[in-house]
């Protein structure tokens, strides 16, 4: 190998973003042209970098000139950034999104952020145990089982502050003292990886890029409340995510960090993983519990928690990705200087990933207690396209939408609650004035209906009835009646369902009823969608003031309903339009109308 | 997920399938899903006759075979085309038109949502978040992700899918 201290490094992300934006041919290009000149140059892949805005994501590393990362690249690209920064030194300036030392306009996006769950992702190889130890990993393992007590791990983590990152923010050193507490005997660990929000790929992202961190935060805590059989329960739409952590198990047991008698210390661990099938449900902790045991994922009334009666009926612990892969940096660099980030209730960074009418999409971590307008606009770059903000969502279908109003409230599990939203595990969406608010809430509901498991009547029967009524809101058929008829079925749902898919499932209706409830109202008595986004409610028309007659909509149609000779007027057949919004994209002169 | 090395309509050629997978499984506790994967991974699909086998190899009632394999989105009951074309319909992607490109692809088979082309060659479906929300809206082949599509962008990587 030659020598790090003075070869240049070409990075490539290759993450599942990374890869559907092109990634893997940028990187086979890298390799071609490199080899082509015969250059020494290091080149290495890593996981996401968090820009997801800005794949594929090239970073050139060289000794003396600091990192330079170039966003959007193309394999076509490839051949100059050779050419004139890795064998002539010079940076192609106009490709850069970031660089050392210069303030570009994405550097904004890097600045606002605190990244100690995400404290590798996009810098090491995430197929690499090598880079993975040299970036300090499993020295936290080591000082936990060689060096302090399992009450001693666990009160580190209590001290913390740490709460649980899939949403419910329960305090995660209480959930382990719970488990050590059980009598001995046979006891389990599990990892919830089955992200199932529409709108969050926090915990994909994590897997893909720093899959050791978890497995460590898994082994950490295994060892802390006295298992010694472990599984990572992984969405199965996640393949790449399920590829990187088999490699990572399988090399973290040929180097003893998990497997048997862990540092010389006596603890043991196996850890499995076991693919999920595709049901929302079992993101609830009885749910995949019942999933691992190979049966219908249906949650279970709690108490016994799964602290006493778990997995097998055995004493189970149970945390989300995001949770475990803060546990080794926590014991690595104490609990104080955890809690030294974020509010009073609420400690550490949250992972959020952007997503929606956002100029910045990607994963970010930033300080708990940071307001949603510094999230939004200083980190993620604001709405694009000339759009009002108008709502953030947040929770996915358990929580609900912030409006503008409460831009300002501090991203913490209390500020968020008192808004109707949760904090959940991390997805954030963001709508502006063309999001129907109605039609946001009747996509959530539909969603929840389809994934409720079918236990309790209120949550099968009920979310059915309320997206039927919200379909017939959004088709312009709503009546009199309709919304009270949502506001009553949405207290039942909450009031009798067994889970956390029920009890939340009416969220987005709730709150966007409390926000936007204007906009129900036009829906229902005036057949109007202020967004223009409800297809039954809304008609294409042609301005004649602006048509100049260039016929480019009348190629794009599908359905032929546009008439018009070259320089003529062009027409729309009311009866034809599907409503598709092609000519409007198309037209160059913004002389489609939408009313 | 779905490759299909074997998509013979042999029922006998599919029972030696689960057999040969279930092997693989005794002993193993909470089996029945991985089996499940496994065996849909070989032949697309389950059929009654596999489940019932499944069901005996594995020590549950056929009923229970069911009940699991209908539960879970992933497992299918009727076979699929060669290309799955999965549609995300998270919430980054509805709210960028998801809906258009459901469309689109769906003229351009000339199915309807969650139908097989008539050659077998594809099925479309809408699925819930793949989580590549940054890149909305998104489709899914194989194992391939495309993102940032128009409709007619969606349409082109259909078309050469069935080249």
């Amino acid at each position: 190998m030659a020598d790090r201290g003075t070869q240049m490094t070409v990075t490539v992300g290759l993450s599942s973003c990374g890869i559907a934006a092109g990634a893997a041919d940028v990187m086979a290009a890298f390799e071609r042209e490199i080899e082509k000149r015969g250059l020494d140059v290091r080149l290495r892949r890593t996981g996401c970098i968090g820009m997801c805005y800005s794949e594929p994501i090239v970073d050139v590393d060289a000794p003396g000139a600091g990192r330079h990362t170039y966003g959007g690249i193309t394999a076509d690209q490839v051949e100059r950034i050779v050419d004139e920064h890795i064998a002539g030194g010079a940076p192609v300036d106009e490709w850069l999104v970031r660089a050392e030392g210069r303030d570009l306009p994405d550097e904004a996006y890097y600045s606002r952020q605190v990244r100690l769950v995400l404290r590798n992702a996009g810098m090491i190889d995430p197929e690499s145990i090598d880079e993975y130890i040299e970036a300090g990993g499993y020295a936290a393992l080591e000082k936990a089982v060689t060096s302090m007590k399992p009450e001693e791990v666990v009160k580190e983590i209590t001290d913390s502050g740490l709460r649980g990152r899939g949403g419910a923010g329960f305090p995660t050193g209480v959930k382990w003292d719970l488990a050590r507490k059980q009598p001995g005997g046979k006891k389990y660990v599990i990892v919830n990886a089955d992200e199932g929000d529409p709108g969050a790929f926090m915990d994909r992202s994590i897997l893909e890029g720093d899959p050791h961190s978890v497995l460590e935060g898994l082994a950490i805590a295994a060892y802390a409340i006295g298992a010694d059989e472990g599984y990572f329960y992984v969405r199965a739409e996640y393949p790449l995510a399920v590829k990187r952590l088999g490699i990572a198990i399988t090399d973290a047991r040929e180097r003893g960090y998990i497997g048997e008698n862990v540092f010389g210390s006596g603890f043991s661990l196996d850890v499995y993983i076991k693919e999920g099938a595709g049901a929302f449900v079992c993101g609830e902790e009885t749910a995949l519990m019942a999933s691992i045991e190979g049966r219908r994922g249906m949650p279970r009334i709690r108490p016994p928690y799964p602290a006493a009666e778990g997995l097998w009926k055995k004493p189970s612990n149970i945390n989300n990705v995001e949770t475990y892969a803060n546990v080794a940096w926590i014991i690595s660099n104490g609990a104080e200087a955890y809690a030294s980030h974020g509010t009073e209730t609420s400690k550490g960074t949250k992972v959020f990933a952007l997503a929606g009418k956002i100029e910045r999409g990607g994963l970010v971590e930033v300080p708990m207690g940071m307001t949603l307008r510094e999230v939004i606009d200083e980190v993620g770059g604001g709405v694009p396209g000339g759009h009002d903000f108008k709502a953030v969502q947040l929770g996915g279908p358990s929580g609900g939408c912030i409006p503008r109003e409460f831009i300002d409230i501090a991203v913490d599990y209390e500020s968020v609650t008192k808004t109707g939203a949760i904090m959940g595990s991390g997805g954030m969406v963001v709508m502006d004035d063309t999001t129907c608010m109605v039609d946001i809430a009747r996509f959530f509901l539909n969603f929840t209906q389809d994934e409720s498991c079918g236990k309790c009547t209120f949550c099968r029967v009920g979310t059915k009835r309320m997206l039927e009524v919200l379909e017939r809101i959004c088709g312009g058929e709503g009546r009199e009646g309709d919304i009270e008829l949502l506001e009553e079925l949405g207290e039942q749902i909450i009031a009798s369902s067994l889970c956390g898919l029920g009890q939340s499932a009416p969220n987005p209706v709730v709150t966007t009823l409390k926000y936007f409830r204007d906009e129900y109202e036009a829906h229902v008595k005036e057949k109007r969608c202020p967004a223009h986004a409800c297809k039954a409610l809304i008609t294409y028309g042609i301005d004649a003031e602006k048509c100049t007659g260039c016929t480019l909509c009348t190629k794009v149609c599908p359905t032929g309903a546009i008439a018009g000779e070259k320089r003529e007027l062009h027409t729309i057949d009311q009866d034809l339009c599907t409503k598709c919004d092609a000519c409007r994209r198309a037209c160059k002169f913004d002389a489609v109308t939408v009313d | 997920m779905e490759k299909t090395a074997l998509r013979g309509e042999d029922a006998a050629d599919r029972l030696a399938v689960v057999d040969e997978v279930a092997s693989k499984y005794a002993g193993t506790k909470g089996a029945l899903i991985p089996i499940l994967q496994n065996v849909q991974s070989r032949i697309g699909y389950l059929p009654t006759e596999v489940m019932e086998r499944i069901g005996e190899k594995a020590g549950v009632p056929a009923a229970q075979v069911f009940g699991v394999a209908s539960f879970y989105s992933q497992f299918r009951l009727e076979p699929v085309g060669r290309y799955v074309v999965k549609v995300c319909h998270g919430t980054a992607c509805h709210v960028q038109g998801a809906g258009a490109i459901t469309e689109a692809v769906c003229s351009e088979l000339g199915v309807e949502d969650g139908e097989t082309t008539a050659d077998g060659k594809f099925t479309v479906e809408s699925v819930a978040c793949i989580g590549c929300c940054s890149l909305a809206p998104v489709i899914m082949i194989e194992e391939n992700s495309f993102g940032r599509l128009t409709p007619d962008e969606a349409r082109r990587i259909v078309r050469e899918y069935g080249d």
